[in-house]
């Protein structure tokens, strides 16, 4: 209740003063006691000797946009080779006049993503909205109808890394609520086999079952008929991704009340009804913290794809660096492509912060 | 049947709309309830009271099946309860229940709570079963809470929505576990008047509670459990004042 509700007239004293300000805070927290004293200043020595020169190399003495050759004159980092090889770096062996479609497809990708992030816009539009997106999306990659195809074998850099993590994920997350819900089944056949399913997959790392999808699978396929391989490495990523998001929505599923269960199932409500109304949207909130974080590991995981011979950002980074022109530049590509990899992963996290805010009922 | 005042027992001609026969069910080798035999006439109120772990709550959840029961019959509403899950739904859309910790939606607003097995359920548009909701919240007395949460609901407040989304179902029939053993004593009054309410409406209602105001003001009958069987069945005024069993008589000294 508060207190302005209350008719009884009483005082509401504030808090006692204790140190506050700046001084009081550094006093408090930095130098509290000899031995926290020692640390704090071996803290700020250590920063001394390396923030300086890190400033130095990365600002100061850097290129940002310059050929190779001018790299070579100085000390500090050649950011140039970002630049100067985007092209290569984010669209890779996609035909250079046909670039333009690679671009166009992860705005697009990204339009998508932004439109659904909001929740005003979950509603029944939103499945039309993707599908259509999607055809429009793979039109332009493959192309056909018009313009000339691209083989899959060229899509490369990073619409293949986003649109394998998208697609990943967006594949992985209802088909690991089901091997969830088929867990939890009645049926010994149904749960048995999903167990089968999660333990197997759990049980062995991404990169054999990348192997598997592109080596050992099309030996079982008939002659003549072959599926491609960026398809298949994408369903290696759905799978194996499924099975982790599985046991996340299972403990999630465990930790809603029995309660529950029974008050949807004394109103009425079938098994399907109980599930997508009553439990699943309370259970799928509870775990968005651990479900967001195999979501993340999912992310950066695609760059494993390149021990197929696919080229994820990761791999056109790697081959412009082997370019002799761009040789011994590494320290500058990776820190700028763990920068991209950051961005995209602290969104991720940083948007479930906000849904589970939002989703935040009282209770 | 016109009959609307409390004092008057209901008809017992017709067919009962619950019928229990011989029913027996074990927990693992615990044999939970032994040869219950009851019958339920339409705009009948019966209270259930006895000792705890006694079977009481297990009784009436076996009327809607959220416990199964192994031998016997339980036919509600014509319907029998059997693995048919189809049925069961059916026999489940007609009995509503309340439970001891209310069993809101914590997602849900209030009334989105009630509105939900009306859409879902009975196929009932949208609009149609809001507006039933928020005349049940006026009946409750709980409306211009229609957009909170249940969490921001005090106890009390939660257990009268829980009575008015049952209620939204237009149900035969409604059980209440224990409706009041979860509530503050300040609380418990509010609750118990939106039962009795029902209850002078003709509303026919199976309830297991300790509040014997409650029982001696609307039952017709109270039944009295022990170690899983109705040892004895009376009017109330009967049942109080005059206790034909040594265990009710001893249970009765105790509670009042």
């Amino acid at each position: 209740m508060n207190p302005q509700d209350s008719t009884a007239t009483r005082e509401y004293l504030k808090p006692p003063v204790t140190e506050v300000g700046v001084i009081g805070w550094v006093r408090q927290n930095l130098f509290n006691s000899l031995f926290n004293s020692i640390l704090t200043l071996l803290a700020l020595y250590g920063l001394y000797m390396t923030v300086p020169p890190l400033f130095k190399w990365a600002f100061v003495d850097s290129l940002w946009f310059s050929n190779a050759e001018a790299c070579r004159d100085i000390e500090g980092a050649c950011w140039s080779i970002i630049p100067e090889n985007a092209r290569f770096i984010f669209f890779g062996f996609f035909p250079e006049d046909q670039q333009w479609r690679s671009f166009t497809a992860m705005i697009l990708l990204f339009s998508l993503v932004f439109y659904t992030q909001s929740r005003r816009n979950w509603n029944r539009a939103l499945f039309p909205i993707w599908t259509c997106g999607l055809v429009v999306m793979g039109w332009l990659m493959h192309g056909g109808l018009g313009l000339p195809v691209v083989e899959t074998s060229k899509w490369s850099g990073l619409p293949l890394t986003l649109m394998l993590s998208l697609f990943g994920m967006v594949g992985a997350y209802p088909l690991g609520i089901l091997l969830a819900l088929g867990r939890r089944s009645k049926l010994p056949a149904i749960k048995s086999l999903c167990v089968i399913y999660i333990e197997l997959i759990r049980g062995v790392p991404l990169i054999s079952m990348l192997f598997m999808s592109s080596i050992m699978f099309p030996l079982f396929l008939p002659e003549g008929i072959n599926i491609d391989k960026v398809l298949r490495a994408q369903v290696a990523i759905i799978l194996f991704t499924a099975a982790y998001i599985a046991e996340v929505v299972r403990g999630g599923l465990q930790a809603i009340p029995k309660g529950q269960y029974e008050a949807a199932d004394s109103l009425g409500l079938n098994y399907s009804q109980a599930m997508r109304k009553v439990i699943l949207p309370q259970a799928l909130k509870i775990v968005i913290p651990p479900t967001v974080g195999i979501l993340i590991s999912a992310f950066k995981d695609t760059s494993l794809v390149v021990i197929i011979a696919l080229y994820d950002v990761l791999k056109t980074t790697k081959v412009t660096l082997s370019n002799p022109q761009w040789m011994g530049f590494s320290s500058e590509a990776y820190l700028s492509l763990a920068l991209l990899y950051f961005i995209f992963c602290y969104a991720m996290s940083s948007y479930s912060r906000k849904l589970e805010k939002a989703l935040h009922t009282g209770h | 049947m016109t009959d609307k005042t409390i004092q008057h027992p209901p008809s017992t001609t017709g067919r009962p709309i619950i019928e229990v026969i011989g029913m027996h069910k074990w927990y693992g080798d615990f044999h939970v309830l032994a040869d219950i035999n009851l019958k339920v006439q339409e705009k009948e109120r019966i209270v259930i009271c006895g000792p705890s772990g006694s079977g009481k709550s297990t009784l009436i959840r076996c009327i809607n099946r959220l416990e199964e029961h192994q031998r016997g019959q339980i036919i509600v509403d014509g319907i029998e309860l059997t693995n048919d899950i189809k049925n069961i739904e059916k026999v489940r859309a007609e009995v509503g229940m309340v439970f001891q910790h209310f069993n809101l939606f914590p997602h849900l607003t209030i009334i989105e709570n009630l509105a939900l097995g009306p859409i879902w359920v009975r196929k009932t548009p949208k609009k149609k079963a809001e507006e039933t909701a928020m005349m049940y919240l006026e009946k409750v007395k709980i409306a211009e809470q229609a957009k909170k949460y249940p969490g921001q609901l005090s106890g009390g407040q939660q257990q009268r929505v829980a009575i008015a989304r049952s209620l939204c179902m237009s149900p035969r029939v409604m059980l209440f576990d224990e409706p009041t053993s979860a509530l503050d004593p300040e609380m418990i009054k509010e609750v118990l008047d939106v039962m009795i309410d029902l209850a002078e409406e003709g509303m026919t209602m199976l309830v297991v509670s300790h509040e014997m105001g409650f029982a001696k003001r609307v039952a017709d009958r109270v039944l009295f459990m022990d170690e899983g069987q109705i040892v004895e069945e009376n009017n109330p005024h009967d049942f109080f004042d005059n206790p034909q069993h040594e265990r009710t008589r001893l249970f009765l000294s105790q509670i009042l």
